[in-house]
């Protein structure tokens, strides 16, 4: 059985070589929260890492993923949640529906990797992303909080959390 | 190991303390209602309180990204005086709605009524539970509850210096009487509502944990695919089975009533894939010729038709426009448009000849549960419909459930067996429920001065009731179409006192099926109304502002919103270089809104909108950071649809079929937004939809004011911005 290597595991799978890597990580793996759009790599929801590039899954045959090239999921972006995007996005109530989040995430996750300071034109080239609930500035504010390391409060959002924290 | 589902063991307390997907043991999403579990005690049907002082919350309304689940459980905690950080929400079923006397009330989420429809009976629900609690503490310590204080789910008699919780005394509370009557709380003594706190749904959204109805995986679970015949009204004529059946993984190909072939198979992927590989013949029927140019000449007639049904008529516009010195006319028109929610049309049935269940995402539960048993054959009583987060709804997931239908009758022929439909992209695109296309003419009189006399708005085309609702049209009537314009009152009414105003209404209906679509008919009549205005300004040589305000004076509420997005932007003092600003309000939903945008046009014509400044009275802000994201969630959605949103339709089919041909706005073209939220007082609006209206005609006004060319028809990427 052919395999692949998913949030730091060797999987196995059962599809045709010819089926996409999205399909393989919801349907073989039940990794699901990489999500299907549109198919045509156009809204950027079934968006994961390949060896640390951000790549949308649902055009990319299985077959050309190599068995050792490293796939990371929005599952195994952190064991608990804690990478600082996710963080941010937390802090700042990202998500509406949320549907988009993943491949959000998972876009500003590779961004902040290559570039540890974005400027907005390096957002708006890097989160090509469709979101319809219409996040965007929330998703923009999150990945500079981020990417200052956590200062929530800058963001000028004032959201009072249930720990009592205020960001 | 094979589970079967019918044993309908719940061990898992309850959807929301679970917490995660687990399939087998219990029926993934059932409420707590119906779980017989003594850890839980409800106290009424609002209220369910756990042992360690854990309060669920029933929601009955959808989430789906506009945060009502979050703002629900506000309104009841507040009144209830529990712990904020102990609430958890569940969804009780429609079944289990119907079950109990319907005592969840509607359960609708559409037309931003989530909150302003049931704030009175979810909060009363909050506070009969509080006076439960506290009277059973009451009766334990012998005191009298007037005694007796509470706050943070602790209660506390001062006198005799005891305190317990409400986990301690849920058991004693839930036997007695509720009280008949309750006092709310004045909202000025808001504690925990009207509060900017975090939503409760968004930590599992940042993990991928989050089920939504695509993700569902229950045990022995098939899917599917579907196509429907690309014309609506047409059939399917023939097809080869073989094709598909011969294929890895296919179980069965279904024929879904006259116009659709489905295909069963153990992966989605397989389905799809073989559906795709299947040849079809369809029948295209009496439809096959129809297109957008087609219906476009049949609303032109309509615009001078002598036959119009009126929805707002104040003195005698035609004779008033007859005796007029000056008039003033122009044509507008508004295309059809799919409502794109990033989560395709799904749902996921098991179908037994005793028993029929049903899990997706919905707009309305009960909605969804009468379309399943009437799909499935069954009564009501033998259905039930268990909701899943939504991946955006958009009125798409709301009045009308043909996915569910599709998905039943798959089921039916796999009886036992739960099968999974998820449609593609393309299918989402093409059978969706279009914004109505209509046109509008509008000719205003004008005395010497330049006062508008009067006015005339002809509305042609498509009505919504009609289609979905044909009952509710009275008199050849359909009243939804004059959202916005409609007389003073508490419900999108027009904002402007003209002394002699008509209008009225040629209703066209093409054969393209509309839907209840974000913001629905407020969209298109604010762009007509708010850019006309403008039109009136510059040919009598107003301020944009002056104009609206001389004949806004009857109108405060709908004023001190436009006011507040003019004053912040900054009309009337001098822009950035390059940079044009226009302005739009409206009343709808329940709220008043207006916007001011600041957008410059580059010398080959390109659009930017840098900024916008956008104005909301709900009334009661229930949670103002949540209506701010819907705000700007509003500018994102209303400005896709100004600048990209088109659904044309071309040999009776729609002819864009994914996010490459039926664009929307992204984050680089996303501009900053500003949002005041000026709660006034006494009334409840909604927040989901009505700030949709004021996107488009706040940017065609900054266009014109940019460029001197006046858009009557978006998108506007069909037009040439270059300066007139």
């Amino acid at each position: 059985m052919p395999s692949l290597n998913v949030n730091g595991s060797v999987r196995q799978y059962d599809a045709e070589p010819d089926t996409p890597l999205l399909w393989v990580l919801r349907e073989q793996l039940r990794l699901t929260g990489t999500k299907y759009g549109c198919g045509i790599a156009q809204c950027g929801a079934c968006t994961v890492h390949i060896d640390g590039a951000p790549t949308r899954s649902c055009v990319l045959p299985v077959s050309s993923v190599a068995p050792a090239a490293k796939i990371v999921t929005i599952e195994g972006l952190s064991p608990d949640g804690s990478h600082p995007v996710q963080k941010a996005w937390v802090a700042l109530d990202v998500p509406q529906c949320g549907f988009c989040q993943s491949g959000m995430i998972m876009a500003a996750a590779a961004l902040l990797k290559e570039k540890p300071k974005p400027t907005d034109a390096d957002i708006d080239a890097a989160i090509t992303n469709i979101c319809r609930c219409g996040t965007y500035n929330r998703v923009r504010a999150a990945v500079k909080v981020a990417a200052q390391g956590g200062a929530a409060k800058a963001a000028g959002l004032a959201i009072q959390h249930a720990d009592g924290s205020t960001s | 190991m094979t589970i079967q589902l019918s044993r309908r063991h719940f061990l898992g307390a309850s959807s929301a303390v679970a917490g995660s997907l687990v399939v087998g043991f219990h029926i993934p999403f059932a409420s707590v209602a119906s779980a017989q579990n003594a850890a839980t005690q409800e106290i009424n049907a609002w209220v369910v309180v756990q042992p360690d002082d854990t309060v669920v919350i029933r929601i009955a309304r959808s989430e789906m990204g506009q945060g009502t689940l979050t703002g629900l459980a506000q309104l009841v905690a507040e009144e209830l005086e529990c712990d904020w950080a102990k609430v958890k929400t569940e969804y009780p079923t429609p079944g289990e709605n119907l079950a109990r006397n319907r005592v969840w009330g509607n359960y609708s989420t559409g037309g931003s009524r989530g909150i302003r429809d049931s704030n009175e009976y979810v909060r009363k629900g909050g506070a009969t539970a509080r006076v439960m609690l506290v009277q059973a503490a009451a009766n334990d310590w012998k005191v009298p509850a007037s005694e007796c204080t509470v706050e943070k789910s602790v209660i506390t008699h001062k006198p005799t210096d005891r305190t317990t919780t409400y986990g301690k005394v849920a058991p004693a509370a839930a036997k007695i009487a509720p009280p008949t009557d309750v006092t709310l709380k004045d909202p000025k003594d808001w504690k925990i509502a009207g509060k900017r706190l975090a939503r409760l749904d968004t930590v599992d959204k940042t993990t991928g944990k989050q089920i939504y109805g695509m993700d569902l995986a229950l045990p022995g679970m098939l899917n599917a695919a579907i196509k429907d015949c690309p014309v609506f009204g047409g059939k399917v004529k023939s097809f080869d089975a073989t094709v598909a059946t011969k294929r890895p993984g296919v179980k069965k190909v279904v024929r879904v009533g006259d116009s659709a072939l489905a295909v069963v198979a153990d992966t989605w992927w397989h389905a799809k894939t073989a559906l795709d590989a299947m040849p079809i013949e369809w029948d295209y029927g009496p439809n096959a010729d129809a297109s957008s140019a087609k219906f476009a000449e049949v609303l032109k007639a309509g615009l001078d038709a002598p036959e119009a049904v009126v929805g707002n008529e104040v003195g005698n516009a035609r004779t008033a426009l007859a005796a007029a010195p000056r008039k003033i006319e122009a044509v507008y028109s508004y295309p059809h448009q799919n409502h794109a929610t990033m989560e395709v049309m799904n749902a996921t049935v098991r179908w037994t000849p005793e028993r029929c269940e049903v899990w997706t995402p919905t707009q309305n539960g009960e909605a969804a549960l009468a379309a399943a048993s009437e799909a499935a054959g069954l009564p009501l009583a033998k259905c039930d419909v268990y909701k899943l987060l939504l991946g955006g709804g958009f009125g798409r997931r709301g009045a009308v459930h043909d996915w569910v239908t599709q998905a039943v009758l798959i089921a039916k022929e796999m009886p036992g067996t739960p099968v999974k439909l998820i449609w593609t992209r393309e299918e989402d695109m093409t059978h969706g429920r279009y914004h109505p296309v209509t046109q509008c003419k509008l000719t205003a009189g004008l005395d010497a001065n330049g006062n508008v006399t009067a006015l005339h708005m002809r509305i042609s085309g498509q009505s919504i009731v009609a289609s979905i609702f044909p009952a509710n049209i009275k008199d050849g009537k359909d009243p939804v179409v004059f959202q916005g314009l409609n007389p003073p009152g508490p419900e999108a009414s027009i904002g402007y006192s003209i002394p002699n105003l008509l209008i009225d209404h040629a209703m066209r209906n093409p054969h393209v099926p509309p839907g209840f679509w974000r913001g629905v008919n407020f969209n298109q009549n604010t762009i007509y109304l708010e850019c006309f205005i403008d039109e009136i300004a510059h040919a009598t040589g107003q301020d944009p502002l002056a104009l609206r305000r001389k004949l806004m004076t009857n109108h405060p509420k709908h004023l001190a919103v436009l006011n507040a997005a003019a004053e912040r932007a900054g009309w009337g003092k001098q822009a950035p270089a390059g940079i044009y600003r226009g302005l739009a309000q409206g009343m709808g939903y329940g709220s008043y809104v207006a916007a001011c945008a600041e957008v410059s046009v580059s010398p080959t014509g390109t659009l930017k909108i840098h900024r916008i400044v956008a104005a909301t009275d709900p009334g009661y802000a229930v949670n103002p950071q949540q209506i701010e994201a819907q705000v700007e969630g509003s500018f994102a959605y209303g400005l896709s649809a100004a600048l990209y949103g088109e659904c044309t339709v071309k040999d009776g089919r729609i002819e864009q079929t994914n996010f490459d041909t039926y664009r929307v706005l992204r984050m680089n073209e996303m501009p900053a937004v500003e949002a005041i939220v000026m709660p006034s007082g006494g009334f409840w609006g909604g927040v989901g939809e009505p700030t949709i209206a004021v996107a488009a005609p706040a940017v065609l006004n900054a266009i014109f004011a940019a460029t001197g060319k006046r858009i009557r028809n978006v998108p506007i990427k069909d037009q040439d911005l270059k300066k007139a």
